[in-house]
């Protein structure tokens, strides 16, 4: 299920209408983690304030969004292009890899919600396969 | 037995009130056909499925689409036991149907982002939350007579 040439192109072009609201898709996608997914505010017990739209869930809402661009970017060599941030989620955060799908579908739902004409089945598909291929190059260096 | 909140049940029962079901019905399965093609396995007779437009536009689709999500319905109005509400449903895609439980969280993903889509900001976390745990049970019990 590797990304097509296609994919990688819808992915492109896609991203690119979502680049200027980063903090608010990351802030919302992160927030319905914590909500609806509630395992996973066991990473986050350093916080002061998990509630939606809070200063930390919005500073790192933009940092995964940002890591999302940076794969976008590197699409064709998602390994090489995210190499340090699968070390760092590997031996320093060890998150389980199952959160990732979990994060993906937020995301997913999040955009859906943001881009209602954009977000086709067609962009759905090559998006899906993208944040598949992008968890499996964070989990790279994990075992 | 599942507990469900007041506002769980305030939730669901006023999301499927308000749904199009010939519109969200059609437009998650055939979401689900693009973007887990393999679940077109179930529909061989369904005539095109070559690609997303096909799929998007094809008659079978919209309405067997709007069939299964009217199946939801009884779940909502008896959602304090939706394992026997769905029993026989489960024996039917058991044993008649053949159709690979894990298929129905394949489907059950797809209908959270549609209904996202036609919801907007009203779909918040909470109500997200509340409406996969209704799918979640769904699912589970239509699973529950395999063997």
């Amino acid at each position: 299920m590797s990304l097509s040439a296609k994919d990688k192109d819808t992915v492109k072009v896609f991203w690119a209408k979502v680049a200027d609201k980063v903090e608010e898709v990351g802030s919302d996608a992160l927030s319905r983690m914590l909500a609806v997914y509630p395992q996973t505010k066991t990473y986050f017990s350093h916080w002061k304030d998990l509630s939606p739209g809070s200063a930390p869930v919005n500073k790192h809402g933009k940092t995964v969004m940002l890591g999302v661009g940076q794969a976008v970017a590197c699409i064709d060599d998602l390994n090489a292009g995210l190499l340090t941030l699968s070390e760092l989620h590997a031996f320093t955060l060890r998150v389980d890899p199952a959160n990732f799908k979990i994060l993906s579908h937020c995301l997913l739902v999040v955009l859906s919600i943001k881009f209602p004409n954009d977000f086709t089945p067609e962009v759905h598909v090559s998006l899906d396969k993208f944040l598949a291929a992008l968890s499996r190059a964070l989990s790279e260096k994990y075992r | 037995m599942v507990v469900w909140t007041d506002f769980e049940r305030a939730t669901i029962t006023d999301i499927f009130s308000k749904l199009d079901y010939e519109a969200v019905g059609g437009a998650t399965l055939a979401r689900c056909l693009v973007v887990y093609p393999w679940t077109q396995r179930y529909f061989g007779n369904f005539g095109n499925l070559y690609n997303a437009a096909a799929i998007s536009g094809n008659p079978m689709v919209a309405k067997h689409g709007t069939t299964i999500l009217h199946g939801l319905d009884r779940a909502v109005k008896n959602m304090d036991d939706i394992k026997a509400t769905y029993a026989e449903l489960s024996v039917l895609h058991s044993e008649k149907l053949h159709v690979d439980p894990d298929n129905f969280k394949l489907l059950s993903d797809c209908l959270t982002i549609v209904v996202a889509a036609q919801l907007g900001k009203d779909f918040t976390g909470e109500v997200q939350a509340a409406f996969q745990k209704f799918l979640a049970v769904v699912v589970s019990a239509l699973g529950r007579q395999y063997h």
